[in-house]
This record gives structure tokens, sequence and C-alpha cells, in this order.
């Protein structure tokens, strides 16, 4: 069976956000803001990405009177993401 | 010709992602340096309370190196508190200091989540130890002081070092492995003080900075 490398993982930045919130439960956008080192707009537009492609999931809820949203990768985030890793792994072993 | 491309592109993605799951669940920015520092306060600490210690030297132990409780007068331990509290502070201080210089050079968030998780983690266990070592107190086991601090100590880096650079682990055992032959020769506290805060510090912070902040 050949493991694909997943287009959306093409990016950077989408790459980076999925590989904090597979160390992590889960990440608030200040987090992932400051970690990759992004803009609000940038980050924001790739996030809603992946949340299109039902990759991450998106939790907002009231601390206090500030709003919070933090993201967490669902089950399929967590599957193409290892097919990914895989497929990198096979292409620098050469097979 | 692609094909090489392509591998060094997967090796790129692959550092990247091992990067970022670092960056996002270790705080990586302690510095090596303040190890040393705090290492060379204990060292004067103990030096310090040496001295204060040998005032109360007798014929049958001329160098007070193996002390007993009983010929110390509650005077001096109430000194011998005041110098570890004061040494306490002024290693602490200087290790937030340098963290925090380091933390801002590696734009690492120095009250983010990470720091957080670690500091958690290395408190809980040293909470306990500080409790026990009052319970000590209570009970008049006042040998067990020593060595215990250091034990709970070293329990404390070996759990932190989940969260911040993974190196403090040895130093962790170290620790524990001295708290333990401590606990077994009662009496040689302040030794044992000066080996476990003192020098395994400097030989930590040194090995710290050689392989982590020298380029910086």
């Amino acid at each position: 069976m050949i493991e694909k490398l997943q287009k959306v993982f093409e990016s950077r930045v989408r790459l980076g956000v999925m590989s904090i919130l597979m160390a992590n439960e889960s990440a608030d956008f200040n987090t992932l803001k400051d970690t990759l080192d992004l803009t609000d707009g940038n980050l924001a537009s790739h996030l809603t990405a992946l949340e299109k492609k039902e990759m991450i999931s998106v939790n907002k809820e009231f601390v206090g009177r500030k709003p919070k949203t933090s993201y967490t990768s669902t089950a399929l985030g967590k599957q193409l993401f290892k097919q990914h890793l895989t497929a990198l792994e096979k292409l620098i072993k050469g097979q | 010709m692609k094909e090489e491309n392509l591998k060094k592109s997967s090796l790129d993605q692959l550092n990247q992602i091992h990067s970022m799951m670092e960056q996002s669940t270790r705080f990586i920015s302690l510095s090596g340096l303040s190890g040393i520092l705090a290492g060379i306060t204990a060292l004067i600490g103990a030096g310090y309370a040496y001295l204060i210690i040998s005032k109360a030297a007798t014929v049958e132990n001329p160098y007070m190196m193996r002390l007993s409780m009983h010929t110390i007068k509650p005077q001096t331990i109430r000194e011998l508190v005041v110098v570890g509290a004061v040494m306490l502070i002024v290693a602490i201080s200087i290790g937030i200091l340098l963290t925090l210089k380091k933390a801002k050079k590696k734009g690492q968030n120095m009250w983010g989540k990470t720091s957080q998780r670690l500091l958690l983690n290395l408190t809980m266990p040293l909470v306990a130890g500080g409790i026990f070592s009052l319970i000590l107190i209570h009970h008049g086991l006042v040998g067990l002081i020593a060595p215990v601090t250091l034990l709970f100590y070293g329990l404390a880096l070996l759990n932190a070092s989940k969260y911040t650079l993974h190196d403090i682990r040895y130093l962790g055992i170290c620790e524990i492995i001295l708290g333990l032959i401590g606990s077994y020769f009662i009496g040689y506290g302040l030794l044992i003080w000066a080996i476990g805060f003192g020098l395994l510090h400097i030989v930590y912070g040194s090995a710290m900075y050689l392989k982590y902040d020298r380029d910086d």
C-alpha cells in the first residue's frame, strides 16, 4: 500500500498547526500564533481551511468576559497527519 | 534529481514537525549559566554555613564534618536557616533573570503554557518535600532533612524533565542517588548539600552552557 503525501500539508503553517495539535490536547489561538510566529490574519485563514476539511475542531468559551478560542485535532486530522508522516518516512528511506 | 529534492523537502518537513512539537510542549529557554551561578551561590552559602558551625568545634570533632544536632545550639540553627533562605532567593532570582533574557532571545513566551506546565510539575514534588521536611523536624529527625531535600529535588527534576530540556533528567538522577547515600550516612548534611546544590549545579550548568548557549 502506498501512503500518499497529503496535499493539505504542503503549507508550512498548516503542517505546523497540526504538529502542535498532535503534541498537545488542545491549543488556543494565541499559543498557536506565538509558536508559529504568524500574524492574526494569516493564521486565521489557515485555521479556517483546516476546519473546513474537518481536520480540526474549534471550541469557543468565555473566560470571564473574554472569548477564548481553542483548537483540537479531530480523528480525521490525526489519521491524515499520521499517513503524511509515514509517507515522509518512506520517501526519506527511498522506498 | 527530482527525487533528491523530494527527499530534502521531506527531511525539512520532519524537522519542522519535530521542532513545533517540542516548542509547544517543552520550555527550552532554561539558561545554563544560571545553573553555574546557582551552584556558586550554594557553595558560598555552604562555606559560610561551615564557618558558623565550626565555631562550635570541639576537641573530639575538630573539623565538624560529621554533625550531631545535640552539639549545635538553637541559635546556630537559626543562623543556618537564614543563610539557606538567602542563598535560595539569590539563586532563584538569578535563574529567573537569565531565563527571562534567554526566552526573549529565543522568542519563547516566558509565561506561556509550556513554562506554567514546567513550574507546576517542578513545584508539586518540592512542596511535598518541604512539608515532609517540616514533619521530620516535628519528630526530631533533623539529620534526615538534608538528604530528604536532595531526594525530593531530584524527583522534582525528574518529573519536570518531560516539560523542559531532557538533560535535566540526569541532574535529577544524580541528586536522588546523592540523597539516598546521604540518608544512609546521616550527619554529613552540609557536605552533601554542597555537592548536590553546589557542585552538581556547576557541572550541569556548564554542560548545558556548552551544549545549548554558546552558539546563541
